[in-house]
């Protein structure tokens, strides 16, 4: 038996443990999805360097490790005050190892048209939805970690906003990972926005402390005819674990859906982003920024799908690279033979602030329809030393001048976030990091 | 206040510079006339300290300090400014952001406290009916989606509000039309005192009816072959570039 069916086989027998403690819910018809899922899951096999998506991803180190079926632990409020927004001014859901955690979390007692919860409970309790919308976007049969996920499928946010309902509190979803070492967590969320609906959400991926762990984390969103959402998603695990993650969006029509996809944690972390039109007039904006540092890995695929004519999407993802990190985008746009009037604009621009940092950038358009405009480019560079010269010719310092035009570059991205706690938050914590990162900016050669 | 001795200079091993010799006072305006490649750009940007030209000989004093070995920044906090011929864009760094931050390291520099936020505001909104400048091009990144006109002013505000003693101007004027050209010139004219000087890098005289100088250069091939007063501007204009030729033979067969 070689190591990659000894590693499933370590899941498949964690599986078994874990079906002992569903109680009653193994009896629950959702059950069988699970089962299905992890029939797939063992035909499967874990990507390598030879499958296409990952030819500059190397997950190998990932696979050295049994992770485990994680405890629940209890932690304090004053641990994770700082990783969330004020709980006055968002509505707030909070993950412990993966497990639900509720009196860390805050949920009005009623808010109109909006349904909050467990993604376990509502398994139970909203079955005609779940039923309808989990496990059938983000497909498990070609993808091992999407197979594994749903397997082991039980705690997540479950978020339904009901037609025409707007919800003005963002809602906000952290993930933490506590103590235990080698822990593989699962987060899965299920976002249902109905016709004319219109909802904020941010997801936050954090470890509390430095052990070595796995979050393999899906999400399925789904944004009906008119509806609006804003999702912004911050990884920053700690720079030991692995982060692997999906998201699937299925766009109706006249819908908009914005995605902000920032990864600074982890050792090596993986996005797959997919959206599709599956009606005319749809607006969807995939942007993403990552920062790497040390020898990180950062791996984004992103697909747009312009099923349908008349729709729009923009695609924004910058990188800054330090040490010996190396990034990946691959950025597909895929404009099929009936989707005239589309427009597709995709960028992916990176800065390499040092000679050993390397990235990968492929974007990849497909365009089976002749009435569209589209665009793609990639840029690698440096900072541009016309900008260095001017800033300093007006006083400011080198070291200075350069932290100002990479924080420029980065800060770019987030900079259209409308939630202003946010994107504030987001921009200090560009700002920190990159002061923190001063010494090797100076390192820099042109 | 500057005194530039027998420069020059090369930029990839092609002498551009071949030889000047320049002073200028506090209070005085310096013109500096040229056809295209005569090096007006370069003598512009070795003072303000672009790194990509190399000294090959010859001497810059500013304030009687070595200028060729300090770096952009400090002749800029030391009080020299260039307006640049093609401003740069800087997307991401607001305009606010750009003056705050070169201001507050020019003071530390000179030992004075930062300006906080309420001082600054005040001094920028001051200096902002001296190029017409509107509001809301302070908060927009710098230079980014500016018309060409609006560059121009935005390097003579900057000039307005960090005060240097010494401003060299390349070729502010290169594409505005008259109306800005003036606000551009009035801008000048209104920050010209006894204590700062200006030089002036301009291709065409019609600059110089609106910003008087004292002493005008005419620049050919690397070198001065010609200096006198404003009269000399209209000479050239009328007479046009190529009687440079003539002289630069009639000086070549001295």
């Amino acid at each position: 038996m070689n190591s990659n069916e000894l590693l499933k086989n370590w899941y498949v027998t964690n599986f078994k443990t874990f079906e002992d403690n569903l109680n009653g819910e193994s009896k629950s018809k959702f059950h069988q999805v699970r089962k299905d899922a992890l029939s797939k899951f063992r035909e499967l096999d874990f990507p390598t360097l030879k499958d296409e998506d990952w030819r500059y991803t190397n997950i190998s180190p990932m696979l050295n490790y049994n992770f485990r079926q994680p405890a629940r632990v209890k932690i304090k409020n004053e641990q994770i005050e700082k990783f969330l927004f004020d709980k006055k001014d968002f509505i707030t859901l909070v993950f412990v190892n993966g497990y639900y955690d509720e009196t860390l979390s805050s949920i009005p007692k009623e808010v109109k048209g909006l349904t909050i919860k467990n993604l376990s409970t509502a398994i139970k309790e909203n079955f005609n939805i779940t039923e309808k919308y989990l496990a059938r976007f983000a497909l498990y049969n070609t993808n091992i970690f999407t197979a594994l996920s749903t397997a082991f499928l039980k705690e997540g946010a479950f978020i339904l906003v009901e037609k025409n309902s707007v919800i003005e509190k963002p809602i906000q979803i952290l993930y933490v990972t506590a103590t235990g070492e080698n822990v593989i967590t699962n987060p899965r969320n299920l976002f249902v926005v109905e016709e004319n609906a219109q909802v904020k959400i941010v997801e936050i991926h954090k470890s509390l402390e430095e052990n070595l762990n796995f979050t393999n984390t899906v999400t399925e969103v789904i944004v009906d005819n008119n509806a609006v959402v804003e999702h912004i998603k911050l990884q920053d695990e700690n720079l030991r674990s692995f982060h692997v993650s999906r998201l699937e969006v299925d766009l109706e029509k006249s819908s908009n859906y914005s995605s902000y996809n920032v990864s600074i944690g982890a050792a090596i972390s993986r996005n797959d982003s997919n959206a599709r039109f599956n009606d005319e007039g749809g607006e969807c904006t995939l942007n993403g920024l990552y920062l790497t540092q040390g020898e990180q890995l950062v791996d984004n695929h992103t697909m747009i799908d312009h099923a349908k004519p008349h729709c729009n999407s923009h695609e924004l993802y910058k990188g800054v690279m330090n040490d010996k990190s190396r990034a990946v985008f691959n950025g597909k746009v895929l404009v099929r033979k009936d989707a005239q009037k589309t427009n597709a604009f995709q960028e992916n621009k990176n800065i390499l602030l040092s000679e050993e940092a390397i990235v990968d950038t492929k974007p990849q358009l497909e365009i089976f329809a002749d009435d569209v405009k589209c665009s793609h480019g990639a840029t690698i560079g440096q900072l541009s030393k016309d900008a260095l010269f001017y800033l300093r010719s007006r006083g400011f310092g080198e070291e200075f001048a350069r932290t100002t035009l990479i924080y420029a570059f980065a800060s770019d991205v987030v900079h259209s976030i409308s939630i202003p706690e946010v994107r504030d938050r987001l921009e200090a914590m560009l700002a920190e990091k990159l002061l923190k990162q001063k010494e090797t900016v100076s390192l820099i050669t042109e | 206040m500057l005194e530039i001795k027998n420069l020059r200079v090369a930029i990839e091993g092609k002498e551009i510079l071949k030889g000047i010799n320049l002073t200028v006072n506090k209070g005085e305006i310096h013109a500096i006339m040229g056809p295209n490649g005569s090096g007006k750009s370069t003598l512009a940007q070795v003072l303000a300290g672009r790194d990509e030209y190399e000294i090959l000989e010859g001497e810059i004093l500013f304030e009687g300090k070595n200028l060729i070995e300090m770096a952009p920044e400090v002749r800029a906090r030391e009080g020299v400014f260039l307006a640049f011929q093609y401003p740069i864009e800087i997307p991401g760094v607001s305009n606010t952001n750009l003056l705050k931050n070169a201001l507050n390291e020019i003071r530390k520099y000179r030992g004075l406290e930062p300006l906080d936020a309420m001082e600054f505001l005040t001094l920028v909104k001051s200096k902002m009916p001296i190029v017409e400048m509107r509001q809301e091009l302070l908060s927009r990144s710098v230079n980014e989606a500016f018309s060409g006109g609006e560059k121009k002013k935005n390097e003579i505000f900057q000039m307005a509000v960090l005060e240097p003693k010494l401003a060299i101007l390349d070729e502010t004027d290169s594409g505005l039309d008259i109306d800005a050209l003036r606000v551009v010139a009035n801008g000048v004219n209104s920050i010209k005192t006894n204590d700062n000087a200006f030089i002036v890098v301009t291709h065409y005289q019609r600059l110089l009816d609106y910003i008087i100088p004292d002493f005008v250069h005419v620049l050919q091939n690397g070198k001065i072959i010609k200096s006198g007063t404003k009269e000399l501007a209209l000479e050239l204009e009328e007479k046009g570039y190529d009687w440079l030729k003539e002289i630069e033979e009639e000086l070549a067969t001295k």
